[in-house]
This record gives structure tokens, C-alpha cells and sequence, in this order.
């Protein structure tokens, strides 16, 4: 543990990261992957979401994670957020006790700290991320009032600061996310995200319900909040035009398992693996 | 021959047989220890409707005794029909004496309202609560609730409030505001306005609550701080009626009912019955007010 502590600079350490759905036996996860080209155990019938996943974040570094459908990317990030527990693996946050605490050994009362305080999530589908049954500023108001602050004047201050941050118009804020076109909804989690300056940000197809030009203009915003606020990212994608655009470093996913990891750049221009070869050439 | 008066009656004294009773009162014993924490219990049949008060009941009649001077009130009314209803069944199956008046009760069993009067060290107040769970506005699930209880992950009832003020203006909550017992669970009141909210907190009198549908019991002990959901802000206020006094005592600061007459004019009558009573006929129950901030 210690030597984890003496760290190279990491922010989050992942390791064996692994999500089986359903009664796995042994050798499950054996069976399964992307030279079975399944991530179903034929044998028990167990699913795979993910397994074994390894990999390091580094303080301002936004990593792309790549894949089909199905290939584990949302169920990575949806573990390291706590909304479902892993199977096995375990996961160091320099943020918390200076990464020598498991995160996934927490109680849910810290749980729930190191997600208000610590983490920021923006889901592909805004119900996910936002009650539409609040006010667009109660949503926000929501992360603020977790953290502590119990004052109306500036939780409102600080709402509207964040809505204006993101290009929502603050004249909307009191009004319900349902009456909000699908890239308003989007900023609005995204302000709801980084209410707390959260070290760790994690994007789960943010873009992907969106028309091309608001598109564009989410993606440029994600863009400078990270160059603003320095925040380290996930960004979870199929599309690697938006991996392009946001990230340094990718990972490609296949049937849960990380087929190839390197340079955005690299992986882009000269990919090695099969499957990121035909990713690649799919591309528009 | 030794009569047998064992069997002379048609029901046990108190109407609940003796094992419900102990029960009743363990489950009483472990909310009052738990200040604001739910405790499920049985709730078993009673000759009402469950939810027409049977969680008071349950409670009054499991420590009710024989000395006990009983008063029920119904909104503050000691006249409605459920109030009279009630009183006339404790009254036929325990033999205790009842009254109207407030100070000379020992045991009151209430709905939606706390007496003006101050009650005392010598005196229960049993609430009839048709939704204990305070949370329950914002997430629908008990298996949630409950974790949010025993984490004490009360964020989003603070969001609810939040938006109140943002939608209405002022932290609307007609009533069952809110309440943190003890620094620690958050409550729901039972429907009691706003105005008696502050005799929650401190009080000298033991409060029992008891919800039949929900099946649970809860409870403040005397002398716990009970506090209103406020923000350092935008604080708890509690009813103003202005410059509006009584139309039969002239009295204020008391809560006041708005009637409205046959021929459409309306009144401000003190709705807890008993004190506007003594109002009339006598000088002022002593009463703890709060006043709002400015």
C-alpha cells in the first residue's frame, strides 16, 4: 500500500476493476472476452461486463474510454461512481486519504462524501443525472446543499454563476429541466457536475442525444471548463470524433475487456489492435 | 359460590388485551429512546378504520390507567364528531374520567393541533399521525427512506424546501413542517400548522405519536430540542394573522380559524376550543409563544 502512496503522480489507480451480472463459476471469466468475442459465460450464462481492468489517471489528464455497444464502458464509470458495486477490483483516489484507501471498501456514508465532494457524473440521459421534478437551480442547489451550504442568497449566487458558466440562461433557472431543449438539460448536469469543483469528472456520452452543432458547442464548453478548472476527465464515448476533440489518452474496450490503450493520437493514426483497426476505419 | 368477576366484562380493561399492551409499550419505550426514529409495531384491529386514528389510540390505550383523566381534541375542537366518538369509546372501556379542559388532562390524545395551553410534567400528548414518514414527498421507496434515515442523508427534503421558497416566496408548508429531533432524525410533526411547531421543542410534556396505516410509533421526550427546517437566510416562521383578533375573545396570539358565515362574511375565531373557553370566562392560560424573526 504504501509504495501506492509514494506515487508517480497518479490521481485515481484502478485495478482489477470487474462487474459480472448474473452466477458466474471459475473459469467465466476465461470464456468470455474479446478472443471469445462474447462477454455472455456460454456456460452459466453469467455476464460480463467488464473485467480485470487496469489503468492509471494523472491529475488534468482527460482519458477517453472507447467502445461498441455493450462493451463495459458505462458500467466502468458507473462503478467508479458507486452506482453499482463491482464484483472484484478496487480503485485509489489521491484525493482521498492520499490514496491509500480503497474506495470501494467505504462505508456509504463516505461513499456518499467522496461522490458529492469528489466526483462529478454527467449521464447520456439527463434523467438520469437530474430530478425533473426540481427547479433547474434546486438541481444544483442539491450537490451545494450536500456539501454544506445551508444559505438561499448564495446558493443561488453560486447557481447562477454555474448556469452562466455553461450558457444556460439564468432568466431559466427556476423553471423544471423538462422544459428545457436536450443541450440545456445536458449543460445543466454538467453545472450540477462541477458544483463542487470536483477533482474528478466523469462523462458518459454526454453528446450523443445531441444535434451536431450543439454538439459542438457541449463539447467546446467541456473543453474550456477543463482548461479553466484543470479537472481531470473521463469521458466515456463510441464516437471518436468527440474522443478526438476532449482527450490525451484512450482506452478501447471490447466485450469488457481494454484491447488497446496509448496516445489519442497513436491509437488514431496507427492503430494495433484488430478491432480499434476496424473502429478506425469505420470512422466517417 | 366465589364469583369469577374475571369474566364480568365483555373486554379487557383499556379494550387491548395485555400482550398487545406490552407490546405497545416496549415499541413506546424504544421510540422514546430513539428520539424521532420510527418504530414499527403491530397495529393491530381495532373497532375503526384504520387510519381514522387507531395509531392514537393504540397508544393511548396501551398507557392509559385507571387515575388517568382523558381529553381527545379533533383540530382543537373537543366537540367534533371523532373527538366525541373517541372519547366515549375510552371512556366505556377503561371507566377513566374525561374532560375538556386542558391543565385537569392527564392523558390527551390529539389530531392536528397541540393546546395552546402549556402542558405539563404530569401530562401525554398522543398525536395521531396519518404519515409518519416525512421523506416520503420526496422519494416514494421505504427501503430508500430508510437508508436515508439511518445515514442521515436528508439533502434532497433541503432541495424540497428550497424550492418551496423559490416557487412561493417564503418556505411554504402549510403544515407537518419539518423537524430535526434531537440533531438527529428528521420528523414529520403530523399535520400540526406551523404556529405549534416551536412547542415541539423543549417542551415539559412527553409527545407520543402514533400512526395506524403506517404502523409506526415515535416520539419526543421531554425537554429535546426540536428544530424547524430553516436556512441561515430564509428562517421558520410560524403563522401571522396581523392585526386580526379572536370575533368572540378578542384575544391574539393564538391560532385563529376563518369562518365563513351564511352570508359570505367571514371570521377569526381561536380555533383550540378549551382555551377560547377559558378566555372568556376567565383569565389567560399561561402559553409559550414564538416569535418570528425580523
Amino acid at each position: 500500500m504504501n509504495d501506492m502512496a509514494l506515487n508517480s503522480g497518479w490521481l485515481l489507480r484502478v485495478r482489477g476493476l470487474t462487474k459480472i451480472y448474473g452466477q458466474p463459476d471459475g473459469d467465466s471469466i476465461a470464456r468470455t472476452g474479446p478472443q471469445a468475442s462474447t462477454n455472455i459465460c456460454p456456460v452459466t450464462g453469467a455476464i460480463v461486463a467488464c473485467a480485470g481492468i487496469d489503468f492509471d489517471l494523472y491529475p488534468g489528464e482527460v482519458l477517453g474510454v472507447v467502445g461498441e455497444s455493450g462493451s463495459g464502458k458505462s458500467t466502468l464509470v458507473q462503478l467508479l461512481y458507486f452506482d453499482q458495486p463491482p464484483t472484484a477490483g478496487s480503485a485509489f483516489f489521491t484525493a482521498l486519504d492520499n490514496g491509500t484507501t480503497d474506495l470501494f471498501t467505504l462505508s456509504n456514508q463516505r461513499r456518499r462524501h467522496v461522490r458529492n465532494h469528489l466526483l462529478g457524473m454527467v449521464y447520456q440521459n439527463p434523467r438520469d443525472g437530474l430530478n425533473f421534478n426540481f427547479t433547474a437551480g434546486g438541481n444544483i442547489a442539491e450537490k451545494l446543499i450536500m456539501a454544506g451550504s445551508m444559505n438561499v442568497a448564495s446558493i443561488r449566487e453560486r447557481s447562477s454563476n454555474l448556469l452562466r458558466q455553461t450558457e444556460v440562461p439564468v432568466a431559466r433557472m427556476d423553471q423544471t429541466p423538462r422544459t428545457f431543449s436536450g443541450g440545456m438539460q445536458q449543460r445543466v448536469q454538467i453545472s450540477k457536475a462541477i458544483a463542487n469543483h470536483p477533482p474528478l469528472l466523469f462523462l458518459d456520452e454526454v453528446t450523443s442525444g445531441l444535434d451536431v452543432s450543439v454538439q459542438a458547442k457541449v463539447l467546446d464548453m467541456i473543453r474550456q471548463i477543463q482548461s479553466e478548472l484543470g479537472i481531470s476527465m473521463i469521458v466515456v464515448s463510441h464516437d471518436l470524433g468527440v474522443i478526438r476533440m476532449l482527450t490525451d489518452r484512450t482506452l478501447v474496450l471490447k466485450n469488457g475487456r481494454i484491447v488497446e490503450s496509448g496516445l489519442t493520437d497513436q491509437i488514431l493514426q496507427d492503430p494495433q489492435h484488430a478491432y480499434t483497426q476496424l473502429l478506425v476505419s469505420s470512422l466517417l | 359460590m366465589i364469583e369469577n368477576k374475571k369474566f364480568q366484562s365483555a373486554y379487557n380493561f383499556a379494550f387491548l388485551d395485555e400482550r398487545t399492551k406490552r407490546e405497545i409499550r416496549r415499541k413506546i419505550l424504544k421510540a422514546i429512546a430513539l428520539p424521532g426514529y420510527q418504530v414499527p409495531y403491530s397495529s393491530p384491529e381495532m373497532p375503526i378504520a384504520r387510519g381514522w386514528g387507531t395509531g392514537g389510540l393504540h397508544v393511548s390505550l396501551a398507557i392509559i390507567g385507571r387515575k388517568d383523566v382523558f381529553k381527545v381534541i379533533d383540530q382543537g375542537s373537543d366537540a367534533s364528531v371523532n373527538a366525541c366518538s373517541l372519547r366515549q369509546f375510552i371512556e366505556r372501556m377503561t371507566g377513566c374520567r374525561t374532560t375538556v379542559d386542558t391543565a385537569e388532562a392527564t392523558l390527551i390524545q390529539t389530531r392536528h393541533r397541540i393546546p395552546e395551553e402549556i402542558l405539563t410534567e404530569q401530562q401525554i400528548l398522543v398525536f395521531q399521525v396519518p404519515q409518519p414518514e416525512i421523506l416520503r414527498g420526496v422519494e416514494r421507496l421505504e427501503t430508500r427512506t430508510r437508508s436515508m434515515h439511518a445515514e442521515a442523508d436528508y439533502s434532497k427534503l433541503w432541495v424540497s424546501l428550497y424550492e418551496a421558497y423559490v416557487r412561493y416566496g417564503s418556505l411554504m408548508r402549510g403544515a407537518g413542517y419539518p423537524v430535526r429531533v434531537n440533531g438527529r432524525y428528521m420528523m414529520s410533526p403530523s399535520p400540526i400548522p406551523r404556529w405549534d411547531v416551536p412547542n415541539l421543542s423543549d417542551a415539559r410534556c412527553l409527545y407520543l405519536f402514533g400512526a395506524g396505516r403506517e404502523k409506526r410509533i415515535y416520539a419526543i421526550p421531554p425537554h429535546t430540542v426540536v428544530e424547524p427546517l430553516e436556512f441561515e437566510d430564509v428562517r421558520f416562521r410560524v403563522e401571522d394573522w396581523g392585526a386580526t383578533a379572536c370575533a368572540y375573545s378578542n384575544a391574539r396570539d393564538a391560532f385563529l380559524d376563518e369562518i365563513y358565515e351564511d352570508d359570505s362574511s367571514r371570521k377569526f375565531v381561536v380555533n383550540d376550543s378549551n382555551f377560547l373557553d377559558k378566555l372568556r370566562t376567565g383569565p389567560r392560560p399561561p402559553q409559550r409563544l414564538f416569535r418570528n424573526p425580523q
